[in-house]
Parts: C-alpha cells; sequence; structure tokens
C-alpha cells in the first residue's frame, strides 16, 4: 500500500501483461528451441501450435461471432491441400503456398457461411457440417488433390523459406510459432477493432445490431473468411511442420469436435482460451498414457487408454460447461487477479 | 437525403443558443407518414388500415391495451415486419417495405421493448455501435491502424462521450453494459439511437421498468433531445400520466384499429377511447 503513492496503479499493469507476453515469447523463441528434446516439440509443441491456432480461428466465428461451426477440420484440410497443391502445380514458395492457402479456405468459408445469413445456431452448427462432410469426400474421392497417389497420403514438401531449411524439429518449431504469433497478433487487433465489435453485436442481438445499422451480412461473411482462412493455416502446419503428410483421414470430424472442444474449455471469446485449451487437449492424453503405465505398469492396454481417454475428456467438458463456462481462460484471470492482490499486499 | 445535422452540444451548454437551432431542411415534409398499413400474422389482423403522420419535432404517442398492436406498428416501421398492404413515407420516400439494415441511413433510430443491448460490450462500445453504419473504413485499415481510421475512432468516442455526458452516463462509458442498473441501461439504449443523430426515433416503453425517479429522468431527457435537436419521437409507453405529459399528438390502438388521434385534451375526452382503455376513472 505504501507504494501506491508514487507508483501509478493502472498505467504499469498494462505494462506488466504486454512484459510478461514478451518474456513469454522471448522464452519460446530463443529457450525452448534450445531445451526441447525433439520428442518434446513434435509430440506435445508441434500439435499444440497447430490447434492453438485453429482453436483461435474457431474462437473468431463462434466466441467473438456467435456462429457455431463444426467444420473446422474441414478448412484445416483446405489449407493442407491447398498449399499442397499450390506448391506442386505452380511451383510457388511455401510463404506464398500459405497466403493462397489461407485464401482459399477463406474463399470456400464464405461459401459455406451463406447458410449463416439465414441459420442460427444449431441448425447452423449442422448446415457447417456439410462442409466437414464435403470436402473430406472431394479430397477422398478425386486422386488430382493429392497428386494421384495410391494412398491418398502424400509427404509434405521439405520445410523451407527462402534458403532456409527448417525440416529440423526445432525448424518445423520456429516455423509454426511464426505462423502462430504473427496471426495471433492480427487475431489481436482485430478483436480490439470496431469491426471486431460488430462481431460481437452480431452475436448478443442480431436483430438489434441489423436495425441500428451494423451491417450484419458482411460482418458475418468476413467471420466466415477470416477464421477459415486461420484455420486454413493451422491446416497448413498440422500437415507440413507436424504430420509431415498431406492427408484427409486426419481432418475429419473427431477433429473439428476437437477445435470446439478446445475453445470451449479454453474460453470462448478469448485470445488465450485458444492457447489453454490446446494444452490441456494436447498434454492431457500424454499425462493420462504416463500416469496409467506409471501407476498400472502396462496392464492397461493403448484401446483402453483411448476410451478411458474419451470418457474423462468428455466428463471434463461437461464439468466446465456446468461449472466454469468461461473456461480456463476465466480461472487463470481468477487467479492472476488473486496473485497480484497477494503481491500486492506483500 | 436530406438529414438534419444537428449536433447535441455538451450538456452544460444553455439552450436558446444557436446550436439548438432547428435545421430546416424537414420541417415541410412529415418526418414520417404511414398510409393503410396492414399487417396480419396468420388469421389474426394485427393492424388494420392504419395511417397517421408525424411533424418534425413532434412527441407522437401512440397508446392501447396490451395486444393492440403498437410493437406491431414500430416494427414495420423498422422493416422487421413486413405489411400486407400500404406505404411508409420518411423524408419523402415511401417504402412497401422498410429496409431494415438501412434504417440508420435514412435517418431512423429506435430503442427496443425488452432491451437489446450488447451484453458482451462496455456501455461505450454499445453507443458507439449506433454509428457503424456511417463508418467508412475497412477492417483492413482498422487492423493496420492507418490515420483514417484512427481519427475515425476518435471522432465516434468524441460523440459517444458528448451523448453520454448529455443523458448522465459518462461515468460509466467503460463498465460492460451487462453489468449496468436496468436504469441505466435504459439509458444506454437510448444513447445509442440518439448518437447517430436521427430525424426520426421510435421509443418502445422507454419507462418499462423504471422507478418513478427514474421515470422523470428518461422523460426529462426525451423532452430534452426533442427540443435541443427538432427530432420527432414516437413514443409507445403504457403509463398514461408521462404519455399526456409528454407528448404533442396521440394515436390510439385498438385491436389493430386506429380508434382516436388527437391532441392529449382531446384524447382524454374521447368517450371511444375512454371505454377501450382509459376505464371509467380517467374520465
Amino acid at each position: 500500500m505504501s507504494l501506491s503513492a508514487d507508483v501509478p496503479v493502472a498505467p504499469p499493469r498494462v505494462n506488466l501483461r504486454a512484459l510478461g507476453l514478451l518474456a513469454l515469447l522471448a522464452v519460446a523463441v530463443l529457450v525452448v528451441p534450445v531445451i526441447a528434446s525433439p520428442y518434446v516439440i513434435e509430440a506435445i509443441l508441434l500439435p499444440f501450435l497447430a490447434l492453438s491456432l485453429a482453436g483461435l480461428g474457431l474462437n473468431l466465428l463462434t466466441g467473438y461471432g456467435g456462429q457455431v461451426s463444426l467444420g473446422s477440420a474441414a478448412f484445416m484440410a483446405v489449407g493442407a491441400f491447398a498449399a499442397y497443391n499450390f506448391q506442386l502445380r505452380l511451383g510457388v514458395s511455401l510463404p506464398l503456398a500459405i497466403v493462397l492457402a489461407a485464401a482459399t479456405a477463406a474463399a470456400i468459408g464464405v461459401v459455406f457461411g451463406l447458410p449463416s445469413l439465414r441459420l442460427r445456431g444449431f441448425y447452423l452448427a449442422v448446415s457447417t457440417l456439410a462442409a466437414q462432410f464435403f470436402v473430406q469426400w472431394a479430397l477422398t474421392k478425386f486422386s488430382w488433390f493429392s497428386n494421384d497417389s495410391a494412398s491418398g497420403v502424400v509427404a509434405a514438401p521439405r520445410l523451407t523459406v527462402a534458403s532456409l531449411d527448417l525440416d529440423a524439429p526445432q525448424g518445423r518449431y520456429l516455423f509454426a510459432l511464426t505462423l502462430v504469433v504473427g496471426i495471433t497478433f492480427l487475431v489481436h487487433r482485430i478483436v480490439g477493432s470496431r469491426a471486431g465489435v460488430n462481431l460481437i453485436a452480431v452475436r448478443d442481438d442480431e436483430t438489434a445490431a441489423k436495425v441500428i445499422g451494423v451491417p450484419v451480412l458482411r460482418t458475418k461473411l468476413v467471420a466466415f473468411a477470416i477464421s477459415s482462412a486461420i484455420i486454413g493455416v493451422a491446416g497448413v502446419i498440422w500437415a507440413y511442420a507436424y504430420l509431415r503428410t498431406v492427408e484427409p483421414a486426419g481432418f475429419n470430424l473427431d477433429r473439428s469436435f476437437q477445435v470446439l472442444f478446445i475453445i470451449i474449455i479454453g474460453g470462448l471469446a478469448t485470445i488465450r482460451g485458444a492457447f489453454l485449451g490446446a494444452a490441456l487437449i494436447v498434454v492431457f492424453p500424454l499425462l493420462l498414457a504416463r500416469t496409467s503405465s506409471f501407476a498400472f505398469e502396462g496392464l492397461v492396454d493403448a484401446g483402453v487408454l483411448k476410451l478411458v481417454e474419451r470418457v474423462v475428456l468428455g466428463l471434463v467438458i461437461i464439468l466446465f460447461l456446468i461449472a466454469e463456462p468461461n473456461g480456463l481462460s476465466a480461472i487463470l484471470g481468477r487467479a492472476t487477479a488473486r496473485l497480484r492482490a497477494v503481491l500486492r499486499r506483500g | 437525403m436530406s438529414t438534419t445535422v444537428v449536433r447535441l452540444a455538451a450538456a452544460g451548454d444553455a439552450p436558446g443558443s444557436g446550436v439548438f437551432s432547428v435545421a430546416a431542411a424537414t420541417t415541410s415534409a412529415p418526418a414520417l407518414a404511414l398510409d393503410g398499413i396492414c399487417l396480419s400474422f396468420g388469421g389474426i389482423r394485427a393492424l388494420r388500415d392504419i395511417s397517421f403522420d408525424v411533424a418534425p419535432g413532434e412527441i407522437r404517442a401512440i397508446i392501447g391495451p396490451n395486444g393492440a398492436g403498437k410493437s406491431s406498428l414500430v416494427n414495420v416501421i423498422s422493416g422487421l415486419y413486413r405489411a400486407d398492404a400500404g406505404t411508409v413515407q420518411i423524408a419523402g420516400q415511401a417504402f412497401a417495405r422498410m429496409p431494415a439494415s438501412r434504417l440508420a441511413k435514412i435517418g431512423v433510430a429506435r430503442t427496443f421493448q425488452n432491451l437489446a443491448l450488447f451484453p458482451g460490450l462496455t456501455a461505450a462500445q454499445n453507443i458507439a455501435s449506433g454509428l457503424a453504419f456511417r463508418r467508412r473504413s475497412g477492417l483492413l485499415a482498422q487492423v493496420l491502424g492507418l490515420s483514417a481510421a484512427r481519427s475515425e475512432s476518435a471522432r465516434e468516442d468524441e460523440e459517444v462521450r458528448e451523448i453520454a455526458a448529455f443523458l448522465g452516463i459518462g461515468g460509466v462509458l467503460d463498465r460492460l453494459v451487462s453489468t449496468l442498473p436496468y436504469g441505466v441501461q435504459k439509458q444506454v439504449d437510448l444513447a445509442r439511437a440518439l448518437v447517430a443523430e436521427p430525424n426520426l426515433l421510435m421509443l418502445d416503453e422507454p419507462m418499462a421498468g423504471l422507478t418513478v425517479t427514474e421515470k422523470a429522468e428518461m422523460a426529462a431527457h426525451i423532452r430534452a433531445v426533442r427540443d435541443r435537436t427538432g427530432l420527432a419521437i414516437i413514443l409507445i409507453e403504457h403509463d398514461i400520466g408521462v404519455v399526456m405529459e409528454l407528448s404533442d399528438r396521440i394515436a390510439v390502438l385498438d385491436h389493430g384499429v386506429k380508434i382516436a388521434d388527437g391532441t392529449p385534451v382531446e384524447i382524454r375526452r374521447d368517450p371511444e377511447v375512454i371505454r377501450a382503455y382509459l376505464g371509467a376513472e380517467a374520465a
């Protein structure tokens, strides 16, 4: 309390937050690549980054915009296959391929976003299932997309940007991290802008928004476009950096639900929620596997473990929906507020 | 389009200074004219051949028992319902169906019977949403923080602060609107409508749920807004005392039919109105 006289309270809090983020970023860029083993990068960090980005994209649409979508995996697939085909057929560089893939996903996102102009809630969610099934069907049916590969599974091209070879785990991690950080900053700008305010207005009361002159149609379609573009880039990371193969199988309805669960558990309409939710979804199965092998010493086989994982995850989601609808983000917010109060007192 | 640009001045300014004079652009034509509006839902005829007009600068009340069609009428004027017959004429333009999404551009704003604020936004963001219709900077300019977008936002913030000060809610602008007391939310709803500087303002039960003190405050605001900006106001309200006190003319609806139309004094004496609505004790 004695400090409050010469230290104004409000401005430093903002700086503290920015400093904290900067420190986190510094650790992620400078420390993690040095100390993280290839296993940690490949089994935890890469899927975490890809799913965080997908969650971020979906959160823009569903959390901020109120448009429920079950088509996330479809847009991931579109991004991955588009990048692959742009590189294969036009011979463009990887960065350009990513931009084009994002644009392709955005265009397809707008098409499947059109029903949102008429449908709401559950009905919209069901109509986005059309995207999920259609895209997966098209990618499986037309072997052109996977360059007529017999198995439908193609190896992703080597990760090179300019003359930089990023194919090692560290390189793939930094590649994914760069994309995720850049896009997260963009999303931060979007949700803070007037357009972001429009998005929330449309979510909270569409009729009122329309009557007072918020461009509802445009807001929804732009949300679908940007969200799909981001999820498309997440698909590129998933296929290029994490799996290192491009195949339709991984982008199924399960994945779409997984991305939806990430933002529900992490916190709807928050940026950090996507990261917190993705961390839980990625780390939880690994923890469970470790615990079971430690506690039961191999008595539980992998199939049973997978089942247990699903049951527990389902319970976690139900728990969150009942006890903390605002997700991990709200829990973290309360924890930091308490910590701050303790620090100030001490 | 003949928009009267009459800015609300800061609350401290004295009335009667030049800022408050009514622009003359729309004083000739009525602010709103309804001609033969009919509306039915299935077999129920909610509105039958309703015609009336609102003069610029007039406070025009619509009263009637529950289910008389008052809100339906406002929803027709807002473009939320499509009339089966009749036209809505606003500032010289006639519409068979009002385009809801262009309402603000035409110079019409409204508040809602059951608050239709955006609970996830602050009071300031709610009010600023009332300016979305005229915003020019696109998403990219906003995200990149181009100077045009930034100065537009700054201008909007200034207008929001002005209207909030005028309505006495300047202190809660940064609060999430869902955390505000009901009476304050009603003021935010009014501010969101007013910030667009409409020529026609529709207030759907602005007093509902307010305490006596809040009602008096709201009535004072409504009158002050009219006096300062010269906009036309359609007032739907159940509190008959407020209506008699505030309005210049009153239209009375009953079962979708306009049964009377006139000044408060005329309405108070009208036998039809007394029978249908006011009841014996008002006679």
